[in-house]
């Protein structure tokens, strides 16, 4: 029988993560994708914590998954408000349309 | 034991004051009349008067505060020492100068609103955390409610595209910043069993036997990633040129010096602090992205016709400087990098005043071609500009050049002769696009002269950044005292 352990949490957040990069970088579609990979990445981050909490006995790690999700609710509010003004402005919240300014 | 103990509030004095005045402030603007023609800008002159009062008296608690050495609060979450002070003083005087310098531009360009002072200040408050945080939490929070505030303020101008582009730019790459360097604090926590800073450095002055786990070298690095995005090193700069241009011109003069000076000091304290025992870990990181700030920073901004853009790239490659600094990693080297940030900047806050300066037939303008003949138009100003650039480029007796000494002196010092040689080179290379715009103001003939009169507290602060830039070797003494005791409360722990 399969014990799920540490390592296990910590894979499938390293996965979690490396998705949420990978949505940022490779996203060529809509803003909204790279807000939702942002959270994934944060996401990934509290899987971390809690793991690690629950593995050192030690509760540190859920309050600062705590802290991470307060401050991540935050952060997405202000971003889907710039996106908000952008495309009053724009017109158009595609990835490739954002090319006002380059060199 | 009673269930629950208040922490000594008087360390976190300054904070709390700053805290509780821009939320009473937010309140008096919302309550000010407003809809009406010139209510806007009335409610926001007065809140603006009413902030840099603020930060004045924040600054002077900050000082009071300090006589008493290193004391930490809120369980070791908090810990005000001479090198927060340090910081914390040019912090506050950076946002204060910055909210100056603000008021005019944004009248002119229609976006004169309250909420710029509050969000300035939360920013700045948020900074004030930063630099003091003593563990992976505070450090986090801190950061995020300076990063909060300024994505917003560079949207500032709702209507304009660049603005808001910018705007977007920064917060999805600070967002990305944000998310590894959680990532690194939760390896770091999972391997070390804490987030307390003294906790760490002394877990790692124990020394275990061998290498440190790999986890915990992985962690570092994403630690070191998400902060050198914040302070835009190469090659995590890509965001800076952009939104240093889209920005308005007094949120870039801000962005330029405030955080960045806030940054840096979080980036030292961190590297210095926990995880010093573990130098040989990082160090050639910093080295790396040492060289390649400096590099790009000289050689890109040749080409650059916008002189905004071209500051962005000039400030890439100041912290390239700077950070020759934290690779040296000794008590000389961090005293170095307080130096030059402190220097660092008058000096930009002097240049960007004067790209407030660049305005034509009501409008702004931002190539540096339009700067031809300023000489002929704007003598005084002409004058302040060619000082700035000469002490960007690091002409003795300009206290620029003082700022680079003492960094290419602490490499020498530890035998890091590549870097002070690199460093050395690339200010050549950067002297050239400083230089040429001094020879544009003095010796190319007058197309289109800029608007004349320039408001007195713009003046003021020319003036002001100058005379600092100017007669700074007279008086060095206060400063490198500073900065010295500051190197030193980070060594002795």
């Amino acid at each position: 029988m399969l014990e799920i352990g540490l390592s296990h949490y910590l894979t499938v957040a390293a996965i979690l993560f490396a998705l949420g990069i990978c949505g940022i970088f490779l996203n060529r579609k809509s803003v909204i994708v790279i807000l939702m990979s942002i959270e994934l990445m944060l996401l990934a981050v509290n899987l971390n914590l809690v793991a690690f909490s629950a593995a050192l006995n030690d509760l540190v790690g859920q309050v600062f998954a705590m802290f991470i999700l307060t401050v991540a609710a935050a952060e997405v509010a202000i971003g889907l408000a710039i996106v908000v003004v952008y495309f009053r402005n724009r017109g158009s919240i595609a990835v490739d349309d954002i090319n006002l300014m380059k060199g | 034991m009673p269930i629950a103990s208040l922490p000594n509030p008087i360390p976190v004095l300054p904070e709390l004051f700053l805290a509780g005045v821009a939320m009473a402030l937010l309140l008096l603007g919302v309550f000010q009349k407003a809809g009406g023609k010139g209510d806007d800008v009335r409610s926001s002159r007065l809140i603006s008067v009413l902030g840099v009062i603020t930060l004045i008296l924040t600054l002077l608690l900050v000082m009071t505060v300090a006589r008493g050495g290193a004391v930490s609060t809120f369980g070791g979450m908090f810990v005000t020492d001479a090198f927060a002070v340090y910081l914390k003083v040019f912090v506050l005087i950076a946002s204060a100068l910055s909210l100056v310098i603000a008021e005019d531009y944004l009248e002119h360009q229609n976006s004169a609103r309250f909420e710029y002072a509050v969000l300035i200040l939360l920013a700045t408050l948020g900074m004030m955390l930063m630099v003091s945080a003593n563990n992976l939490i505070s450090l986090y929070v801190g950061l995020e409610l300076q990063s909060l505030a300024l994505y917003v303020v560079a949207a500032f101008q709702r209507h304009d595209l660049r603005s808001t582009e910018a705007g977007l730019k920064y917060f999805v790459l600070g967002a990305l910043a944000s998310g590894m360097l959680l990532y690194g604090a939760s390896l770091v926590y999972g391997f070390a069993g804490t987030t307390d800073f003294t906790a760490l450095a002394t877990l790692f002055a124990k020394g275990q036997a061998g290498a440190p786990a790999l986890g915990l070298v992985i962690g570092i690095v994403f630690i070191l990633v998400g902060l050198a995005f914040k302070v835009s090193a190469v090659p995590f700069h890509m965001w800076t040129p952009d939104v240093y241009e889209g920005a308005p011109t007094p949120v870039t003069a801000f962005f330029s010096v405030a955080p960045k000076l806030a940054a840096v000091g979080l980036l030292v304290r961190v590297m210095i602090g926990p995880f010093g025992e573990l130098a040989d870990q990082w160090q050639q990181i910093v080295v790396f992205i040492s060289i390649a700030s400096m590099a790009l920073g000289g050689f890109v901004a040749i080409n650059q016709r916008n002189i905004k853009r071209m500051m962005a790239y000039s400030s890439i490659g100041h912290v390239g400087y700077a950070l020759i600094g934290l690779a040296v990693g000794n008590q000389v080297g961090v005293r170095g990098i307080l130096i030059y940030m402190a220097i660092y900047i008058f000096m930009n806050l002097g240049v960007f005043t004067c790209i407030l300066c660049m305005r034509r037939g009501g409008a702004m303008v931002e190539d540096i071609d339009d700067l031809a003949g300023l000489s002929k138009t704007h003598p005084m100003l002409a004058l302040a500009l060619a000082i700035f650039m000469f002490s960007m480029a690091g002409i003795p007796p300009l206290a620029g050049f003082f700022s680079k000494l003492y960094i290419f002196l602490a490499a020498i010092e530890a035998g890091l002769y590549a870097l002070a040689v690199i460093g050395v080179l690339t200010s050549v290379v950067a002297a050239y696009y400083y230089l040429r715009i001094i020879k544009v103001m003095y010796f190319d003939d007058v197309t289109d002269a800029l608007d004349k009169p320039v408001r007195r507290e713009i003046g003021l602060v020319i003036f002001g950044t100058s005379a600092v830039i100017l007669l700074f070797f007279l008086l060095p003494g206060p400063l490198l005292d500073g900065a010295g005791a500051a190197a030193a409360a980070l060594f002795t722990g």
